[in-house]
């Protein structure tokens, strides 16, 4: 396989606490992402997986190990430096209602990106970004809260392609949003891949989406990684404890299905139980 | 760059009518804002407006009662004119003001954006700075000055500008240290915007309204601070300002009572609309964070329409599928709920959905967001919110209708009806422990002893999974984790013994491994205790696990009904259809072993 695009190694998180005590939540992961390609990081709330993608955009301290970007190492570099190298990287949040600023129209919003690394023809590059995610053109001079969650949230995306990143990372994106619109707002994720190419860092906490979208899937577990590997392997036949409890525990949309697969789960951690006893 | 300017200053112009046309629309902020423009306006054309300089004295006008010829307010001790020296005495007050304001909000916003912004050593000694100069006495600090700088009204009022500037920089700082943890904030660090744009771009904008508001305040606060230390004689006698005019109308206040009334009538009414002003200001600037609550009257008038609107129309007579049974515990009727819209119309959110329940049956309510499966969970409760409008229909629990007797759903929630909500940690009260909180609402429900009371909650806590109860009991919410939460509060719905519970997407924000664990409990609730069960949720694999009856909603209507293994076998409706396709796109159907 090629170079890789993004390289973290031996990354290490702690955020300070009371009097100068320190609580590690990640601690010492390494992974690489190649250029168009979608890794996922699946876990729990507190894996620490949201974490892993704030460092990576240098909105959470980098306390051990490093990020390197084409090469060059992003992590702990000046905000300057950092602007020089990393719009390349590029990131959706979670939230659609929070990431976008309530007072300023969908233009200005994806103008913003540009007018900042200083590109001219800005209205061009709009009505482009609009059309990408399949926004109408007059979206433009309307503001984030007449759209819905769904609309939100690919406007969301279309800022981040605002720039032509290389890696775009994806921050439990469709968690928020219902399964229909989740659906479409995959393939949108999926059509925009095969068109430019991005590379997507792809969080969340449901193994299913993981699967329906990745390459690779490495699954966290309380700030480690405890699982890496291809995707169908890894959501389908997992090699760790862990990620099989998570595949058995989500609920499939079918009750006959579901009836065997929750008494295989409690089958499952009776053995565990057995097994601690 | 210049096509981003260029649309900050539209939206800002298109913003700024909209503000003006709100504040013209509410009678008082009008009143009050033709009063400041008016004195603005005298202020900038005293000379013009006034007949004479400010000091011109004419004895025989002295003690002069008001609407005498040529003085229409009469003249004071001196023989001045009390019209012209009102008229001069607007611009000591304007500049005075001006001082304040732009003083205290220099000083403030920029020192609470930095502080609130960058945190750190710089926040620590502002805060530190701003607590000793809140401490200082204000008057005091004047009137020391006095004895400085003499009668020195923009000095004065520069150091009182100082003085205010911590409710600025308080005001701003807490401000902005919420909304620098904004996504939005992150996002435009992101894609590389410098710090001075990101505070010029998304940080002022939030800071904005707060700051006219409170700057309403500082002008009246600086009028009285102007007519106070004049009125204790510290302003400069040779000129003319409305306090000054106090003070000289006082001391000769037995020869002419009278001249008193006008310059405290001016500074009174200046105070007292500024303070209006800034009222209207909030209520226009905040509105949003603010719910239209339609007034009574209309509120039946609309109801009564809505009801004319829909006599002998097919809703009423559809007789529900599943209500054959005798067993049916709750059932809802031809539901109707609406929201007041801005323009004074109502739009109908629910448009007459049925629903019944029977004795143990889990029923689930599926749909996605806006749908309004919500709005009939909470309907059932009787907790709609307060701008929610009941347009029709009916909620019959053994028979007897809650929405038309609201005695008897307030007897019915919590005991019959428990409610199991989907943020389990916003549902504890972080300022008792579990044990309390639930007691309380266990004794509320069901009057027995305290002690009873723990020793039930015990059991059942250890009944939905929680060991070590007892110490649970003990601790704050926020000593627990939100799965630990979801069971406390399933505990709490429980404790009373009801006959069914409405859970409104009750494991949305839970892990999934969490999640299954949740669904075990509630279904294992319900085959010990025979419950009935609501469960609201766009989840269909929730769905699956849990429920023998689905009803699917779609903006308001239920357009399929079906027990669990018939709706996911043989979906009929292709709204149905699609919403399980979805669902299953992003499913691990298959597992390898």
């Amino acid at each position: 396989m090629n170079e890789p695009i993004l390289q973290v190694r031996d990354l290490v998180v702690r955020f300070p606490g009371k009097r100068g005590s320190h609580t590690e939540v990640i601690h010492g992961i390494s992974f690489d992402l190649h250029a168009g390609e979608t890794l996922s990081l699946v876990g729990e709330s507190g894996s620490g997986k949201t974490t892993i993608g704030r460092a990576i955009l240098g909105l959470a301290p980098v306390s051990g190990g490093s990020v390197t970007f084409r090469g060059e190492t992003i992590s702990n570099v000046s905000r300057a430096q950092r602007r020089r190298i990393a719009t390349d990287i590029q990131v959706v949040f979670q939230d659609p209602y929070t990431s976008l600023n309530p007072s300023m129209t969908v233009e200005s919003i994806l103008v913003e990106p540009l007018a900042a690394t200083g590109v001219q023809g800005g209205r061009e590059r709009v009505r482009e970004l609009l059309d990408a995610v399949g926004l109408p053109a007059d979206a433009g001079t309307r503001y984030p809260r007449e759209f819905s969650g769904g609309q939100r949230q690919r406007i969301a995306i279309a800022r981040a392609l605002a720039l032509d990143p290389a890696v775009i990372i994806c921050d439990e994106p469709t968690s928020a949003l219902d399964v229909t619109t989740q659906a479409t707002v995959l393939e949108l994720f999926k059509e925009l891949q095969e068109r430019t190419g991005v590379a997507y860092l792809f969080i969340s906490h449901d193994l299913g989406v993981v699967n329906s979208i990745s390459d690779r899937i490495a699954v966290l577990y309380q700030g480690n990684i405890v699982e890496l590997g291809e995707a169908h392997q890894v959501a389908t036949a997992p090699r760790h404890g862990y990620t099989h409890r998570l595949q058995m525990a989500a609920p499939v949309a079918d009750p006959k299905k579901q009836r065997a697969r929750r008494t295989e789960r409690l089958r499952a951690l009776a053995e565990v139980a057995d097994a601690a006893s | 760059m210049t096509s981003a300017t260029d649309n900050r200053t539209t939206d800002g112009r298109a913003v700024r009518f909209a503000v003006l046309r709100k504040l013209v629309k509410n009678p008082i902020a009008a009143v009050a804002l033709v009063w400041f423009a008016g004195v603005l306006f005298i202020a900038a054309f005293a000379p013009l407006l006034a007949t004479g300089g400010p000091n011109l004295t004419d004895l025989g006008a002295a003690n002069l009662p008001p609407f005498s010829d040529g003085h229409f307010l009469g003249g004071d001790a001196a023989g001045r004119d009390i019209l012209d020296r009102l008229i001069w005495g607007s611009r000591s007050t304007v500049m005075a003001i001006l001082i304040v304001t732009v003083v205290s909000v220099a000083a403030g916003v920029t020192t609470g954006l930095i502080a609130g912004f960058y945190r750190g050593r710089f926040e620590t000694i502002a805060n530190f700075l701003v607590d000793v100069v809140m401490s200082l006495p204000g008057i005091v600090l004047l009137i020391a000055l006095y004895a400085l700088t003499g009668p020195n009204l923009p000095v004065a009022m520069a150091v009182f500008g100082l003085l205010i500037a911590p409710t600025y920089y308080r005001l701003v700082r807490s401000i902005v240290v919420s909304v620098r943890n904004e996504l939005y904030v992150d996002a435009a660090r992101v894609v590389g915007l410098s710090d001075l744009r990101i505070v010029g771009r998304h940080v002022l904008w939030a800071v904005r309204a707060p700051i006219i508001i409170q700057s309403s305040f500082t002008m009246a606060a600086g009028i009285g601070i102007e007519a106070g230390m004049s009125f204790l004689g510290l302003g400069d006698p040779t000129s003319s300002s409305w306090g000054i005019m106090l003070q000289q109308s006082f001391t000769s206040i037995y020869n002419n009572p009278v001249a008193i009334l006008w310059p405290s009538l001016v500074i009174s009414l200046t105070v007292l609309f500024l303070i209006l002003l800034g009222n209207a200001l909030s209520d226009v600037l905040q509105s949003s964070a603010r719910s239209k609550v339609m007034p009574r009257r209309k509120r039946r008038a609309a109801v009564a329409e809505a009801q004319a609107a829909i006599t002998g129309s097919p809703v009423d007579a559809e007789p529900a599928e599943l209500s054959s049974s005798d067993d049916v515990l709750l059932s809802i009727r031809a539901l109707r709920v609406g929201y007041p819209r801005s323009d004074g119309g109502i739009t109908e959110v629910v448009h007459g959905a049925d629903l019944d329940i029977r004795r143990g049956e889990i029923h689930g309510l599926v749909g996605e967001s806006g749908s309004g499966k919500s709005q009939m969970a909470f309907s059932t409760l009787g907790i709609l919110p307060k701008e929610a409008i009941i347009l029709g229909g009916s909620v019959l629990l053994d028979g007897h209708d809650l929405l038309t007797d609201s005695k008897r759903q307030r007897e019915a929630r919590g005991t019959r009806i428990g409610y199991v909500p989907q943020e389990p940690m916003s549902n504890l009260d972080p300022s008792f422990t579990i044990g309390r909180q639930l007691v309380k609402g266990l004794r509320a429900a069901r009057p027995m002893s305290k002690a009873a009371a723990h020793a039930k909650l015990v059991g059942l806590l250890e009944r939905v999974g929680i060991r070590d109860a007892e110490r649970v009991m003990s601790l704050y919410p926020h000593e627990i984790s939100g799965g630990m939460a979801q069971r406390v509060l399933i505990c709490g719905a429980i404790a009373s013994d009801p006959d069914i519970i409405v859970a409104d997407e009750p494991t949305t924000a839970l892990d999934v491994t969490i999640q299954a664990e949740v669904l075990e409990i509630l279904r294992g609730l319900s085959e010990e205790r025979g419950l009935a069960m609501i469960l609201v949720t766009h989840n269909l694999g929730v769905v699956a696990d849990l429920c023998d009856t689905v009803s699917v909603m779609k903006d308001g209507l239920i357009v399929e009904k079906a027990d669990v293994d018939a709706l996911f076998e043989s979906p009929r409706e292709a709204y149905t259809q699609n919403l399980l396709a979805s669902s299953r796109s992003v499913e691990l159907m298959e597992i390898e072993q």
